[in-house]
């Protein structure tokens, strides 16, 4: 096993120091990323502390399968989430997985308070603390990558984490961007960043990764290369990009438009992933190690108003789960007006699809008159209304006055303040991901550990039972949802990208950890994803979670789903079984 | 007929680092510590990428500034004796490039030997091993 994998570094920010333990025992028998990452969280985070003091710290844990096989992208970051009050797991991609492997680490643990702005800068076997007090306060999350690419070494080696103002407000769903486009997203952790004075990790690393059995892997790398460039997921991410879900979503009725008041637009949706193509698609761009590249940037091209001929040309990235939230769930008829509001969310560092969903339940309690012209600061939110929007993000970012100050800790909270909570779309806390497919996209956003949509894929259930035209009994979802969220725990220990799923079996996996002389079977690693997914649990239940108190908003049973109307009765039995699957 | 290692269409790169990757397996082994090739950003990912990777010059600069004679032109490129190298960097500093690569832990160059492996992992038609004449 490679040591390097093994290594912790753990950062003090509020002594401006850091230190790097081994922990060979955890790594061997968690693997890595949301394994290892559980466990330092139990071991690191005090029981009940609040998710911005000092105290509570933030993991970021990489696998063995990093910066060795394709797909095996990811980073995992765990902590305690400000939005939820319990978990806050969140993935990303970019350069971020390759970097802190390449750096020599396994995890990186970040504690503490600065008592000044500050960024990190990771190389060469030290952490560097950089004074940040002319990044804070930056209008562009944008600005701050560009300042900290400049300044730093290690181009084309490193990633580049940061917080936009959002982070710095302490929105409970701020993002942490990476290299621009990708996000740690939902859950907060970009306010985290904030609440200890962080405003940026720049991590490089270009070291070499040891492998036990040289031909093995170069066999079983050769294979799994050209599986992934030849199959269906290879096409459908690369060509369209996620936005191809538009479409057919729109036409089974899935499709949240104008906070879930309907499942589908009348015609075909604005957003088409082949209109966004055709009329938009400048750039694609790939995660380190993924030959997929599913990032889709758009080129968005406008005038300057007060010159002729005078042209700025931005680029957006754009992804299923930003139009949903940002477009169809705010009733967008107009692609340009969607890029616009998404690059304002990007600039702030805010999480998309929890904006989106604030968004839409503030424009239908300004229709219903649960908040008026005087909570809004003069704005009046309407359905598409993209200038509105634009300027209502700005204003969350800031916290401006106190309906703003109360949307920016998310759509439960507003709606316990101002009404409104049978359409306000949060499960356990957290704004619905766009998919109303049936009873397993909701039972995904109750009962998965992060309340996204990508724990258990619900969602891909109900497509998949649609199609062959059968319908599971509670209980039976509540149990293939179990396992295929144990089943994900594997990968996002290894840690492989969700989207190559289907690429990694569990007997890929073993294969993959043999020739790294790590020696596993499918049933140790499908016990494995159990008990992670146990220890995910115990940590909410710790920080107070119970699914069986969990509120479901009365909008999800009122728009029927493919399925027909959803019956909360049948939801509360799945969650009841899927209580007694989590607690072993 | 000797091939040579091209870049063909950077502006086809999403800087997915295959290419990267594939190098450094040569050894057997993973991460980027010996890889002769690199991706980095213009300035910022929406503007694109650069490869950096020896193209294998007619006169090659890091030969002619190898103090010690450890850099000889091959048909292709050029191949680095390492026992004769004495790692003073001169060939790094010397291409004007970036092309020359240097691996920390042995303290030598790493140079592309123009093989081909990368250009067989690059999903997008970015890199292409292509005859040449003559060399």
């Amino acid at each position: 096993m490679d040591r390097g994998l093994t290594r912790v570094l753990f950062v003090d920010l509020s002594r401006h120091r850091f230190w790097v333990e081994e922990r060979p025992e955890l790594f061997r028998e968690r693997l890595g990323g949301t394994g290892v990452g559980i466990e330092l969280l139990h071991e690191r985070c005090p029981e009940g502390v609040d998710p911005l003091a000092p105290e509570n710290p933030i993991v970021f844990a990489v696998g063995p399968l990093n910066a060795l096989f394709p797909l095996a992208s990811k980073t995992v970051a765990l902590f305690k989430s400000p939005h939820t009050g319990n978990l806050g797991e969140s993935h990303c991609g970019g350069r971020s997985a390759v970097a802190l492997r390449l750096a020599g680490y396994g995890a990186l643990v970040i504690e503490g308070k600065s008592d000044v702005p500050v960024y990190l800068s990771i190389q060469n076997g030290r952490v560097h603390f950089r004074d940040a007090r002319a990044l804070w306060g930056l209008s562009s999350s944008f600005t701050v990558g560009r300042i900290v690419r400049e300044q730093e070494p290690g181009s084309g080696y490193r990633t580049i984490l940061r917080i936009g103002r959002a982070g710095e407000n302490l929105v409970t769903y701020a993002n942490v961007v990476a290299e621009s486009y990708r996000h740690f997203g939902r859950l907060g952790l970009g306010a985290v960043f904030g609440a200890k004075n962080l405003k940026a990790v720049v991590i490089t690393g270009r070291g070499r990764v040891p492998v036990a059995q040289p031909p093995r892997y170069q066999k079983l790398y050769r294979d799994l290369y050209e599986r992934a460039v030849r199959s269906p997921l290879m096409r459908k991410y690369h060509d369209l990009g996620t936005p191809q879900n538009v479409g057919p979503l729109n036409k089974i009725g899935a499709l949240p438009v104008r906070n879930l008041r309907a499942g589908r637009y009348e015609g075909d949706p604005p957003f088409l992933g082949e209109y966004m193509a055709e009329r938009y698609l400048a750039r694609r761009l790939a995660c380190s190690h993924c030959p997929v590249a599913c990032i889709h940037l758009a080129a968005l091209r406008e005038p300057h108003p007060d010159e002729p001929y005078f042209y700025k040309t931005t680029f957006v990235s754009y992804d299923y789960e930003p139009i949903y939230a940002l477009g169809t769930m705010l009733g967008g008829e107009d692609p340009e007006g969607y890029l616009k509001l998404m690059d304002a969310v990007e600039h702030l560092a805010l999480d998309a699809m929890s904006c989106g969903v604030v968004l839409a339940w503030a424009t239908e309690a300004f229709e219903r008159g649960l908040i008026t012209g005087r909570d809004t600061g003069g704005l009046a939110p309407r359905w598409g209304d993209y200038d509105v929007y634009i300027e209502m993000v700005r204003r969350i970012a800031e916290r401006r006055g106190e309906l703003y100050d109360v949307l920016a800790r998310g759509v439960e909270e507003a709606a316990k303040r101002y009404g409104g909570e049978e359409f306000a779309l949060a499960f356990g806390k957290n704004e619905m991901a766009g998919y109303h497919t049936g009873p397993g996209a909701y039972l995904t956003f109750l009962s998965g550990a992060r309340h996204s949509h990508l724990d258990s894929a619900g969602y891909s259930a109900d497509q998949a039972d649609l199609k062959e035209g059968r319908r599971r009994s509670p209980q039976e979802l509540a149990r293939a949802l179990f396992s295929e969220e144990a089943r994900r725990q594997v990968l996002s220990s290894l840690v492989v990208c969700f989207f190559a799923r289907g690429l990694y079996d569990m007997g890929t996996c073993v294969e993959c950890l043999g020739a790294l002389g790590m020696d596993w079977d499918e049933d140790g690693l499908l016990h494995l994803g159990e008990e992670i997914l146990r220890r995910k649990y115990a940590f909410k239940v710790r920080e107070g979670f119970d699914l069986s108190s969990l509120r479901i908003p009365r909008r999800i049973t009122e728009t029927p789903t493919p399925f027909g109307p959803l019956s909360e009765e049948e939801l509360r039995l799945a969650l009841e079984e899927m209580e007694r699957l989590l607690g072993g | 007929m000797a091939r040579r290692l091209s870049v063909v269409d950077v502006e086809r790169c999403v800087d997915c680092l295959l290419c990267a990757f594939a190098c450094s397996r040569r050894f057997g082994e993973g991460g980027l510590a010996r890889s002769a090739i690199a991706v980095r950003s213009v300035g910022g990912m929406e503007r694109g990428f650069v490869v950096v990777v020896c193209r294998a010059c007619s006169d090659p600069s890091c030969a002619a500034a190898c103090p010690v004679g450890a850099i000889q032109k091959a048909e292709v490129g050029v191949r680095v004796d390492l026992e004769r190298c004495i790692g003073c960097g001169m060939c790094a500093r010397a291409c004007p490039i970036g092309a020359v690569f240097w691996d920390e832990e042995r303290q030598k160059p790493v140079i592309c030997v123009h093989c081909g492996l990368c250009a067989s992992f690059c999903p997008h038609g970015v890199l292409a091993f292509e005859e040449v004449a003559g060399g």
